[in-house]
C-alpha cells in the first residue's frame, strides 16, 4: 500500500463522525433493500437473480453480436453510435461535438463511467463547462472530490459540510437545513438545464433489440438532461448491453430494490433515438458512446469475465463490513467496495495495487446480495493467487512466499507441526495471563499486527492431540 | 456403535483443545465412537486464502491422505469445512486422482452442529448450562453451509440457557484468516463493531461454531476490558 | 479504427468469429399476475400513496375535471394534447393552456407554470407508476418542469405491472423515442440519507383514475 493510501484508511478509521456517517447510511440502504426483497414482498427474488445472471452471461458471451445489433437499431432510429477505445477518445468526441455546436454549457446526469474517463477534467481543460446535476455528484464536484459510493456520491458529507461548501463555492449565506440546501441546488441547476446546449448522461442499460438507453433516476435531473438540451449524448461501457427490452422486466425489478430499496426509482427513461416526426419535444440529436477502456481485456478471462455483469447497484458496498469501515475514498480507482476490488486489479494490473484483493475477510455478504450473482469472493481468491504469481515472477514478496512454503512443509509432517506448536507455547511461559504485548523477538510480524488490536488468550499446557493420547493411555490402564 | 473421525483443526488443537475435548464428549454421549487420526494437521485454508495455491495443495493432499478412509469427518469449524467441501475440487481440478478423492470425501465432511442434526439426528444432547448467551453467525458456516437455525435449535434444548440475539449476528467479526494480520486496523475496527452489538444484546457469553471467530471476538473483548466471554457450541453442549 | 478494433478485440476475447450467430438466448421471464380491475386500481393507489403521491377515483370525466379545477384554482397550468383531457373538459378550464404554437412557447410556459396536466398511456399497479410515451399528444416537459404534475388516466389503461406492459409492448422503441415511467414525486436522499421531495422533477403528483 502507498503511504497516502494507508493514511487515508487510518484517517477514516479514526474519524468517529465519518464512521457514523458511513455506517448509518449503508445500514439504512441495507434495511431498505431487505424490506423489498423479503419473501413476503418479492417471492421470486432468487429466481429473478438467477434469470438476471443467465441473461447477463448470454449477453456478455455474445457481446459482439449484441453490440452490432444495438448499433444498427440506434442508426435505424436516426441516432449515432460512437466507439471509444479509451478516455481520450470519449473526450475528443465530446469536445469536437461541443465545438461543432458552439456549445458552452454541458449538463450531466450521474454516470460512474464518465468518472472513469475523467470526462469533467478533460472538458474543463478545453474550456467546456460540464455541470453535474445529480445532487450528490454536484456536491462532490464543487468539493473537488471523487464520488464516495456508487449510488450515494456524497454519503460522507454531513449537512454542515454541505453548508460550508455551498456558502464558499456559491457565495451565499450558510444554510444547514437539508430541505433548503436541496432547494438551493434545485434553483441553481434549473437555470443550467434550461440553458444547456448538450446533455450528457450515462446509461444503466443498453437495449440491443431497440437501440435504446435506459436511465434510472430519482431527482428528475436525468430527465432534464435528456429532454431539454438539443443534443443528448449517452456514454456507457460496452458491458451494459442487454439483449431485449423484455429483459428489463427482470433487471428493473432488481436494480432499484438492490440499490436503495425502491421497487422502481422515480424516473425510468427508455430513450431510443432523437425526437421523431410528430413528437413535440426532446433532443434533436442522439449519440451513444460505447466505451471499451479495458473491458475487452477483462472479457478474455473466462473465470473473471462475470465481473462485467455488474449493474452498478451498490448493494455489495452497503453490505461489505470492510467498505463500512474504510469508506469509498480508501479504494484506488473509480470503483470501490467489493466490485471495485475485483475490477480495479483487472483494469490496472494486479501489481498496481497488490494489496487490494487481500483487503477482504471473504465474508461473502456481497455475493449474497449481488442481483446478478457475481461470485465476488471466488474472484478475490483468484486475484490473490494472481498477485502472488506476478510477485514471484517479479522477485517480490519473497519472505511471505518462503514463509508459506516452510509452513506447508511443516504441515505435511505431523511431528514437525507438533514440535512447532510445542515451541510456540514454550515461548509464552505464563499459562494464566492473556497476552497483550509482543515479545521483543516478534516486533515485526503477524503477531505484532494481531496484538496491536486485540489480545491473545493464554496458551494451553497441552494440545488436543496430547490430551487425546493421555486419555487413551488412561483408558488402557 | 457408529464411528466418526474428528478433524479438530489446527487452531483447536493448538489454542483451544478444550473445544476438541467437548466435541469428543458430546459425540460419545450420544452414542458415537470417535476416532482421532493422529497424523492430521491443517486443511490448507491459510495458504489458499492468501493466494498460495501450490502450498495449499501440499497441505490438502496430506489431509486427503490422512482421512481417505474415514466414513464421517466431524469438524468444529464452518470455515475449514467449506475449505475442504467447496474448494478442494477447485484446487485439484487438474489432478484427477486427488480430485476423485476430494469428491469422495466431500459428502463425508460435516461441520459439528450439522453432524449432530443431520447425521446423528439429535437435537437434545442432555446439556445444562445456566447462562445468558448470544450467538455469532460465522460467515463461512452461514453462507457456505447454511448454518443458521441449526445451532439455535441445539441451544434451545440446553436447560437453563437463555439466548439473546444480537442485531449484528450475521456481520463478519473481522478475522478472515491472514486478513486479521495484514489489515489489523480494519480487522480490529470490525471486531469492535461486533462487540458493540454483543454488548447491546445483554448477553455475557458469545457462542459460535468457529474457533477462529471466537479467537478474534475474545481477543477484542479482552482488549476492551469487558467481562464477556466466548465459548464454542461444543463446549456449551458438553456442559451437564 | 475504434469500431473495428473494439469488435475485433471482443470477438477474440470470446473466441467468436465475424458473422457467428449468437448462442440461443435464455427466454425472457415475464410473469403476469392474475388481478381484476378493482384489484389493480387498489394496488395502484396503495403504491402511489406509499410514495406520498395523491390519488383520486373519479366516477366520471366531469368529476375528474372538477377535482382538477378545485386543485389548480387560477394558477397557470399547462396541459398536453391528450384527447382524453379534452374529453374530460380539462382543456376548457380557464387557467389551463393547451395547444402551444411552438416548442419554445411550450417550454417558456412550462418553466413558469405551477401545474402540468397530462394523461398517461398506461399505469403499472404493482409499482404505482405512470407510463408516458412521447408523442404528438404528450410532450415530455409538461410532466417535468412544473412543480406539480396531474395525470388523468382512464381505468382500462391500468396494467398489473412491467411484465404485462412488456408482454403487450415488446418493442417500445417502435412506438416512440421516449418511454417514461413516473413512480411518485421526485426525491433525493443524497444528503445524510434524509428524504427530500421535489428536487428537479415535480415534488407533488396527483393521479386521477376515471
Amino acid at each position: 500500500m502507498t503511504g497516502a493510501q494507508e493514511q487515508k484508511i487510518r484517517q477514516t478509521l479514526d474519524d468517529p463522525k465519518l464512521q457514523l456517517a458511513i455506517y448509518s447510511a449503508t445500514g439504512r440502504l441495507m434495511s431498505h433493500r431487505k424490506a423489498v426483497v423479503a419473501p413476503e414482498v418479492l417471492p421470486d427474488y432468487q429466481e429473478l437473480r438467477t434469470q438476471a445472471n443467465l441473461v447477463k452471461r448470454h449477453a456478455i458471451e455474445n457481446l459482439d453480436y449484441y453490440l452490432e445489433q444495438f448499433e444498427s437499431q440506434v442508426v435505424a432510429r436516426g441516432g449515432k453510435v460512437i466507439w471509444a477505445r479509451d478516455a481520450a477518445e470519449v473526450a475528443a468526441f465530446l469536445l469536437d461535438l461541443a465545438r461543432q455546436k458552439g456549445a458552452r454549457l454541458v449538463v450531466k446526469s450521474k454516470s460512474m463511467t464518465t468518472e472513469e474517463v475523467d470526462l469533467n477534467e478533460r472538458l474543463e481543460r478545453e474550456g467546456v463547462a460540464p455541470v453535474e446535476t445529480d445532487l450528490g455528484e454536484y456536491i462532490v464536484q464543487i468539493a473537488h472530490e471523487r464520488p464516495y459510493h456508487l449510488v450515494a456520491p456524497a454519503l460522507h458529507k454531513t449537512r454542515f459540510d454541505v453548508a460550508d461548501l455551498f456558502s464558499r463555492e456559491l457565495g451565499i449565506p450558510r444554510e444547514t437545513e437539508i430541505e433548503k440546501q436541496t432547494k438551493i441546488a434545485r434553483s441553481v441547476l434549473r437555470q443550467k438545464f434550461l440553458a444547456a446546449d448538450i446533455g450528457v448522461s450515462g446509461a444503466n442499460f443498453l437495449v440491443a433489440d431497440s437501440g435504446a438507453v435506459v436511465i434510472v433516476t430519482n431527482e428528475g435531473n436525468g430527465r432534464m438532461t435528456t429532454t431539454l438540451p438539443q443534443v443528448h449524448v449517452a456514454i456507457a461501457g460496452i458491458e451494459k448491453v442487454i439483449p431485449r427490452a423484455q429483459d428489463l422486466a427482470v433487471f428493473l425489478k432488481l436494480l432499484g430494490r438492490s440499490a436503495t430499496g425502491q421497487p422502481l426509482t422515480v424516473y425510468t427513461s427508455f430513450l431510443a433515438g432523437a425526437r421523431r416526426a410528430g413528437e413535440i419535444d426532446g433532443p434533436q440529436e442522439f449519440y451513444v458512446v460505447l466505451l471499451d477502456n479495458g473491458r475487452t481485456r477483462l472479457l478474455a478471462d473466462r473465470e473473471k469475465r462475470q465481473s462485467l455483469y455488474c449493474i452498478r447497484c451498490g448493494a455489495c458496498l452497503n453490505h461489505c463490513p470492510v467498505y463500512r469501515k474504510v469508506g469509498g475514498h480508501s479504494y484506488p480507482g473509480v470503483y470501490g467496495g467489493p466490485i471495485g476490488s475485483i475490477l480495479t486489479p483487472q483494469y490496472s494490473g494486479v501489481l498496481h495495487d497488490p494489496w487490494l484483493p487481500f483487503a477482504s475477510s471473504l465474508c461473502g455478504a456481497c455475493a449474497d446480495v449481488c442481483p446478478v450473482k457475481i461470485e465476488i469472493p471466488k474472484l478475490l481468491l483468484a486475484l490473490r493467487s494472481e498477485v502472488n504469481q506476478a510477485q514471484a515472477a517479479a522477485g517480490a514478496n519473497r519472505l511471505e512466499r518462503f514463509g508459506f512454503r516452510a509452513w506447508a512443509w511443516a504441515m505435511r509432517h505431523p511431528r514437525i507441526y507438533e514440535m512447532m506448536g510445542f515451541m510456540g507455547s514454550a515461548l509464552f511461559g505464563d499459562r494464566e495471563k492473556w497476552i497483550r504485548r509482543v515479545p521483543r523477538l516478534f516486533q515485526y510480524g503477524p503477531l505484532a499486527g494481531w496484538l496491536s488490536q486485540r489480545d491473545l488468550p493464554p496458551l494451553p499446557d497441552r494440545s488436543f492431540r496430547q490430551l487425546w493420547r493421555a486419555r487413551r493411555k488412561a483408558a488402557k490402564n | 456403535m457408529p464411528r466418526a473421525s474428528i478433524f479438530v483443526t489446527c487452531i483447536v488443537d493448538q489454542l483451544f483443545p478444550k473445544v476438541g475435548l467437548a466435541m469428543l464428549e458430546v459425540l460419545e454421549r450420544i452414542g458415537w465412537q470417535v476416532d482421532f487420526p493422529e497424523k492430521q494437521t491443517c486443511c490448507g485454508q491459510p495458504a489458499f486464502n492468501t493466494g498460495f495455491r501450490d502450498e495449499a495443495r501440499t497441505v490438502a493432499r496430506h489431509f486427503l491422505d490422512v482421512f481417505r478412509d474415514a466414513e464421517y469427518i466431524v469438524v468444529p469449524s464452518g470455515s475449514c469445512t467449506t475449505m475442504i467441501a467447496h474448494h478442494y475440487a477447485e484446487l485439484f481440478a487438474d489432478e484427477p486422482e486427488w480430485l476423485a478423492l476430494s469428491h469422495r470425501l466431500e459428502p463425508r465432511i460435516w461441520e459439528f452442529s450439522k453432524f449432530l442434526l443431520e447425521v446423528a439426528r439429535v437435537e437434545d444432547v442432555g446439556a445444562r448450562f445456566e447462562r445468558v448467551v448470544t450467538f455469532h453467525d460465522s460467515c463461512h458456516g452461514l453462507r457456505g453451509l447454511g448454518i443458521k437455525d441449526g445451532p439455535r435449535r441445539l441451544l434451545s434444548h440446553v436447560r437453563g440457557l437463555s439466548l439473546r440475539e444480537m442485531d449484528a449476528a450475521e456481520e463478519c467479526c473481522g478475522f478472515g484468516g491472514t486478513f486479521s494480520v495484514k489489515f489489523p486496523e480494519i480487522s480490529g475496527g470490525m471486531a469492535r463493531t461486533k462487540i458493540d452489538s454483543i454488548m447491546r444484546s445483554g448477553a455475557d457469553l458469545v457462542v459460535g461454531v468457529d474457533a477462529s471467530c471466537l479467537l478474534q471476538i475474545q481477543g477484542a473483548l479482552s482488549r476492551a476490558g469487558l467481562a464477556i466471554g466466548t465459548m464454542h457450541l461444543a463446549e456449551v453442549l458438553a456442559h451437564r | 479504427m475504434p469500431r473495428e478494433d473494439i469488435l475485433h478485440r471482443t470477438r477474440t476475447a470470446l473466441g467468436r468469429a465475424v458473422g457467428d450467430p449468437p448462442a440461443p438466448a435464455p427466454p425472457p421471464r415475464l410473469n403476469i399476475p392474475d388481478m381484476d380491475l378493482e384489484q389493480r386500481i387498489a394496488s395502484l393507489f396503495a403504491n402511489i400513496e406509499k410514495l406520498a403521491g395523491k390519488t383520486c377515483r373519479a366516477a366520471s370525466p366531469a368529476e375528474a375535471c372538477a377535482y382538477i379545477a378545485a386543485l389548480i384554482g387560477d394558477h397557470s397550468s399547462a396541459a398536453s394534447n391528450a384527447p382524453f383531457l379534452r374529453e374530460c373538459g380539462i382543456t376548457d378550464l380557464p387557467s389551463v393552456r393547451a395547444n402551444f404554437a411552438s416548442v419554445e412557447e411550450l417550454r417558456a410556459f412550462c418553466a413558469e407554470a405551477e401545474f402540468g396536466i397530462t394523461s398517461a398511456d398506461y399505469a403499472l399497479a404493482d409499482t404505482g407508476s405512470l407510463v408516458l410515451f412521447s408523442s404528438q399528444e404528450e410532450a415530455r416537459m409538461i410532466s417535468l418542469l412544473p412543480p406539480v404534475h396531474i395525470a388523468v388516466v382512464p381505468r382500462e389503461r391500468i396494467l398489473t405491472g412491467l411484465d404485462e406492459l412488456l408482454t403487450g409492448t415488446p418493442l417500445p422503441a417502435e412506438r416512440s423515442s421516449s418511454m417514461l415511467f413516473i413512480t411518485g414525486p421526485s426525491r433525493t436522499a443524497d444528503i445524510e440519507q434524509i428524504l427530500v421531495r421535489g428536487v428537479h422533477g415535480p415534488g407533488e403528483i396527483h393521479v386521477i383514475v376515471v
